[in-house]
């Protein structure tokens, strides 16, 4: 008998759709049901840290905005730890480095308010610069897309960053690089995701 | 003192086996699909770590579509059922909890969203999303109705087959995953642009829930089953380079 490797292969992905505010944002579909939704509150009262706020729009080959996007983001606190119990290190109480925003259904604009990761210990004990991953769902994205915001005042670590140099068009390195500006005394940092293009953002497979 | 094994990376994605993102009879996906190669990423905490939700995030009520919205004593119309299945890794080991999201439209096919303008009546009693964690073994359930077939703007007589939006995370952020189930029998199937975004028939058997009988609660609720299946990740039997050097 010929021997099996008895493994299954993963669920294959579908287009999350275009209403797909209806099962993780439902209060943007536009009705209340549950007692609280996931993922508006990223850091949490307690984080130590620099409080930023990250924004920006995600433009389609033909250069529009795309308005019916979800995103997911996941990062470190400002420590470099993932609050995740395979992931050595404490965080602060209520933090949990995980948030969902949507597109403004008129603009496509997208934003929200963390603090700023730490560097990551990352593979063979190399650290890796500052970053937020981004994972992003909409209509007509038949696979979830896997991206990394970097900071642009971090230029000495983003040099050193294992993942960014594994890119080797250093070009494109720059896709993934958030500008900084001041607002009212807070940071704000942009991250324009560009699908298509000669600027196209990198995306990962990770 | 020996550190227990850690699991260790994922495997990695079959993207033969997903669909490409580019499709050009799915017309959305062809000013959104990048066009330059993704790059491949060797995991590291980043991507092995991810949210982790516990019994305070959701109510335990949650899973239950028939009665989450209505008014108490009101049901909603159409087809009920049982949804129900349990989320494994590829190693076929149960994912215990793990939070489930679903979405659907109502058994006339209509959303309830602003943007969904289809002639489909809104059902009252009928929210049309739901949210479980996994138990113990990885088993899941939820109620709610059949959804209906409803039409879409792609080619002009387009007609998605019934189906629910599945959303589900594991334990790290390379395995997050969304996906949409159908019905066994349905004949809408094989005609989808968006099903036929996977090129694989096999692969799409594995978005076909069955129709379980034994699930069933005589005169009350018809039941259908249906499996996940998440990234599973490589165990530490030989030496694992991810930490060490
Ligand atoms: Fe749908």
């Amino acid at each position: 008998m010929r021997q099996k490797l008895e493994y299954l292969k993963e669920t294959p992905s579908q287009t999350a759709g275009p209403y797909v505010h209806i099962g993780l944002a439902p209060g943007a579909a536009g009705f209340e049901i549950y007692d609280q939704e996931l993922g508006w509150d990223i850091a949490g009262s307690n984080a130590r840290g620099e409080r930023i706020r990250v924004e920006g729009v995600i433009i389609d080959g033909t250069g529009s905005p795309v308005k019916d996007v979800l995103l997911e983001a996941w990062q470190a606190n400002a420590d470099g730890v993932y609050a995740h119990p395979e992931h050595t290190g404490v965080v602060e109480d209520g933090f949990r480095g995980w948030g969902r925003v949507i597109t403004d259904f008129e603009t496509g604009e997208w934003g929200f308010d963390t603090v700023k990761p730490g560097p990551v210990t990352g593979r063979d004990g190399q650290m890796m610069a500052p970053h937020i991953n981004l994972w992003i769902v909409a209509r007509g994205i038949n696979v979830g897309l896997n991206t990394r915001i970097y900071f642009e005042d971090e230029a000495a670590s983003n040099a050193a960053d294992p993942v960014l140099n594994l890119i080797e068009w250093e070009r494109r390195r720059a896709t993934l690089i958030a500008n900084r500006e001041l607002r009212d005394g807070l940071t704000v940092y942009r991250f324009d995701i560009r699908l298509q293009g000669e600027d196209e953002t990198v995306f990962f497979d990770i | 003192m020996t550190k227990p094994p850690q699991p260790g990376e994922f495997y990695q994605r079959d993207r033969r086996w997903h669909p490409p993102a580019l499709s050009q009879d799915y017309k959305t996906s062809v000013t959104r699909s990048p066009q330059f190669p993704l790059i491949s990423l060797e995991n590291t905490a980043s991507e092995i770590t991810g949210p982790v939700f516990g019994h305070n995030d959701i109510n335990t009520t949650d899973n239950d579509l028939l009665s989450n919205f209505a008014q108490p004593g009101q049901s909603p119309i159409g087809e009920r059922i049982i949804l129900h299945g349990r989320v494994l890794d590829e190693n076929a080991r149960p994912m215990p909890n793990t939070l489930v999201e679903i979405w659907q439209a109502n058994a006339s096919g209509r959303y309830r969203h602003k943007k969904d303008t289809y002639l489909g009546a809104l059902d009252p009693s009928f929210g049309g999303c739901g949210r479980t964690l996994t138990d113990e073994n990885g088993c899941y359930h939820f109620r709610t109705v059949k959804p209906g077939a409803y039409p879409w703007r792609n080619w002009v007589n387009d007609w998605r087959p019934a189906h629910i939006h599945v959303s589900v995370f594991g334990s790290g952020f390379a395995q997050r995953l969304i996906t949409q189930l159908y019905f066994e029998g349905d004949p809408l199937i094989a005609r989808c642009p968006i099903v036929n975004t996977i090129p694989d028939p096999e692969a799409v058997e594995m978005l076909v829930a069955r129709l379980d009988m034994n699930a069933t609660i005589p005169l009350d609720t018809i039941a259908y089953r249906f499996d996940i299946v998440l990234r599973g990740r490589r165990s530490t039997l030989f030496e694992n380079r991810l930490e060490g050097n």
